[in-house]
């Protein structure tokens, strides 16, 4: 087609003229009118909705605050503790920068789990969006990858030690262990080669990630559309003007909400970092400002509050546990053979796993600290198969039977209660109630596809709830 | 079954445990020094007392204008000859010499008083009770034990403030157990140390069936010839803590400072931001 250029009234402001000039040759108007300006969304969103654009704010937020960082961070294991209070002393403002990133991070895991937590209410990451959610859950393993990387960067005995503790999981990993874990370090300790190596992560490698993953979060939740609190599909009641009735143009109705959530965030971010940085140790860890001494091991080696619900799994994981864990797998395979109508093929597929992993957690196979790995890593994982775990009838908890809310509570006062006793030093009422909440955590998961069709669902409005301001 | 017992077993003993010390000589609270002659005398005591083993190497003397000194004042009462204004605070003990004489190297006291903290109190907390908690033992190299700090290496550098002779009474509660490990009953050790240093033990068993046991220290009043009172020699360490506090993050006072004001703004922002929110929401229907 020939190259067509609108053409404007000759006493048009500039502005007008060159928005023109650059339409005409990249789609500028139409990136903002399709993303935000008319994208339409549900008019009922709730605090729940607000999580989103404060997750994109904090992404921005540690990006610029870790460009300054960077220009003046040295990643090497002889400067890299003192440079950062080089930072904190020596740069102007340099304390306020460390301490918005490191505030920021903290932040961006309290925002992302309550990002999630709205997902399980509302059922956000049913058909169609089970790509978004897909998406959002690569996010949050490249969030844990990020955060992890960064912790090793201010070179403390927190930093160090948590790190050789992780990397050290991969060493439990049957044959390839401890090659793995020689390949990750780039030595046989954590060293200078391993803080080259993850620096180069957390600056660049993991940010271009994130940024291509969270575009792709957001093109696949516009090319379907926004859920809502009422879980109800907006697009199935459309107006004279083919927008849904119940949805408003983003702009400039959320840009004024979210402008309003975020004057919110920032006031609770704010008093953080000027009143309180390091939060009574979980923000800024006190060992942390210890330089890093091989030589010497922490009494009490903990990962940041972040990570302490998957850790907590980890250690509950004890060789007596796993008897537990062998009895709970036979269960849930007679479960799947008796209750469910999948392939016969598949039903034998599964039992031979089953039947292969009891093997493996007898007392003469694999370790425990083996399976304490492998049920970490599950305990993240099986987060990425909730779209097909989920088989409620509606996708809101406020159309599920009233029991259903109860289940939701208890699960997150389980992973709340996990996250609670990572902190702590292990102990043995600790070690109980962890492997407790262990199994609730996975059989939330795990008994889902049963529990979330059970109960008298309430009849969903084809309207949604709103109530004008 | 025995799943079973041990879940009951630590349900039950969970309130003990809970409360169960985890050890530690129980701080003192620092007394809060803010003003700028009680930090300025602080620095005065570091770079006398500590400055010779210990290095503040992300300190940098010129810094010390934030405690309202010049330049002149700094130059000459807290440098050391060599040294210039704008230099960090480095010493000249090898590491290698250090662990020859003391056995550890002296750990450099930039950020001493963050990383210092726990849940049994603030940096400045243990610092403080530290340096006040020393007691005379002659089996030390140094002559001295720290009760915050058993066996350390670190002599102390202030006894002439606060005293040279000073006893301390060390009890250790212990189980006693027979031929198959079972507890019969309690023992009590007490290491006496009298003012010079020189340590006397005397253990007796202890009646009853409930005992805690642990390791209780108790400091005896300090004696003998003192440059300070008691009172005097604890206003020194409090300025001290109060100055290690400061020179962990000079920024502190700039930060708490700024705090109120960014609050102020972000609030007032926050409101004109709902009102325009609110304005805008009128219209939805």
């Amino acid at each position: 087609m020939a190259f067509v250029e609108k053409k404007l009234p000759a006493d048009a402001p500039v502005a007008a003229q060159a928005l023109n000039w650059v339409d005409a040759r990249f789609p500028l108007s139409k990136l903002w009118n399709d993303q935000w300006g008319k994208y339409y969304a549900p008019k009922n969103f709730n605090f729940w909705y607000i999580f989103g654009s404060l997750a994109m704010l904090v992404l921005v937020i540690q990006i610029v605050t870790g460009i300054f960082l960077t220009m003046h961070y040295k990643p090497d294991a002889g400067l890299a503790f003192y440079s950062v209070e080089y930072i904190m002393r020596d740069v102007p403002w340099g304390w306020l920068v460390r301490y918005m990133h490191s505030t920021g991070a903290s932040a961006f895991f309290i925002i992302v789990y309550l990002h999630m937590t709205r997902a399980l209410l509302y059922g956000s990451y049913r058909k169609p969006r089970e790509l978004v959610w897909l998406f959002g859950f690569a996010i949050f393993l490249c969030l844990m990858g990020e955060a992890f990387f960064g912790y090793l960067l201010p070179w403390g005995q927190m930093s160090y030690w948590g790190a050789q503790v992780i990397v050290n999981l991969f060493g439990a990993i049957p044959f390839v262990g401890p090659d793995l874990s020689l390949w990750i370090r780039g030595d046989y300790v954590v060293s200078d080669a391993t803080l080259n190596r993850f620096f180069a992560f957390h600056v660049i490698a993991i940010p271009l990630v994130l940024l291509g993953l969270v575009s792709a979060h957001l093109i696949a939740l516009h090319e379907v559309g926004s859920l809502n609190p009422d879980g109800i599909e907006v697009k199935d009641s459309l107006g004279a003007d083919g927008h849904p009735l119940d949805s408003i143009p983003s702009h400039p109705y959320y840009t004024v909400h979210d402008l309003f959530g975020v004057s919110v965030f920032l006031v609770i971010f704010s008093a953080i970092v000027f009143y309180a940085p390091e939060m009574g140790g979980y923000f800024l860890e006190y060992n942390n400002f210890v330089p890093a001494d091989s030589l010497k091991t922490p009494l009490h080696i903990a990962p940041t509050w972040y990570f302490t619900p998957f850790y907590s799994i980890l250690r509950a994981t004890t060789s007596e546990f796993l008897y537990v864990v062998m009895a709970g797998i036979a269960a849930y395979v007679a479960l799947i053979f008796l209750k469910t109508k999948l392939n016969i093929l598949i039903k034998a597929a599964i039992a031979i796993v089953g039947l292969v992993m009891v093997v493996g957690m007898m007392p003469w196979a694999l370790e425990a600290k083996f399976w304490g790995v492998v049920l970490f890593g599950s305990s993240v994982m099986i987060l990425g198969g909730l779209p097909w775990l989920d088989r409620s009838l509606v996708k809101s908890i406020r159309y599920r039977p009233d029991w259903h809310k109860y289940v939701y509570i208890l699960f997150g006062l389980a992973f709340v209660t996990l996250g609670y006793l990572g902190v702590k030093p292990p102990s043995p009422f600790g070690e109980r109630l962890s492997q407790v909440c262990t199994l609730i955590y996975f059989g939330f998961f795990l008994l889902m596809p049963w529990w979330s069709t059970m109960g008298k669902f309430k009849p969903v409005p084809s309207r949604v709830t709103f109530h004008p301001h | 079954m025995r799943f079973l017992k041990k879940l009951i077993v630590a349900l039950a003993f969970a309130p003990t445990l809970v409360l169960a010390n985890e050890g530690g000589f129980p701080l003192d609270h620092a007394p809060d020094r803010t003003e700028v002659a009680a930090l300025q005398n602080g620095a005065k005591l570091f770079v006398n007392y500590c400055l010779n083993c210990h290095a503040a190497s992300a300190m940098r003397y010129n810094r010390l204008r934030d405690l309202g000194l010049t330049e002149d004042q700094i130059k000459g009462n807290l440098l050391f000859a060599g040294d210039k204004v704008g230099d960090l605070m480095k010493v000249s003990l090898s590491a290698k010499d250090a662990k020859e004489w003391f056995g550890v190297a002296p750990p450099d006291l930039s950020v001493i008083a963050r990383a210092k903290a726990s849940e049994a109190g603030t940096g400045g907390d243990w610092i403080y009770t530290y340096l006040r908690s020393y007691y005379r033992d002659n089996s030390r190299p140094t002559g001295w034990n720290n009760a915050v700090f058993p066996n350390v290496g670190m002599p102390h550098v202030l006894w002439e403030l606060q005293g040279e002779k000073r006893g301390a009474e060390i009890s250790e509660v212990k189980e006693v157990k027979d031929a198959s490990g079972k507890v019969t009953g309690f023992s009590e050790t007490t290491a006496t140390f009298d003012a010079d240093g020189n340590r006397s033990e005397e253990t007796k068993s202890l009646e009853g069936e409930h005992h805690h046991t642990g390791t209780h220290i108790k400091l005896m009043p300090v004696v003998g010839k003192q440059k300070l009172s008691a009172l005097e020699y604890d206003t020194e360490v409090a300025d001290l803590v109060a100055y290690l506090e400061w020179m962990a993050e000079p920024a502190q006072t700039k930060r708490k400072a700024l705090a109120v004001w960014v609050l102020l703004f972000l609030s007032l922002f926050a409101f004109l931001a709902w009102r325009l929110n609110a304005s805008y929401w009128k219209e939805v229907k």
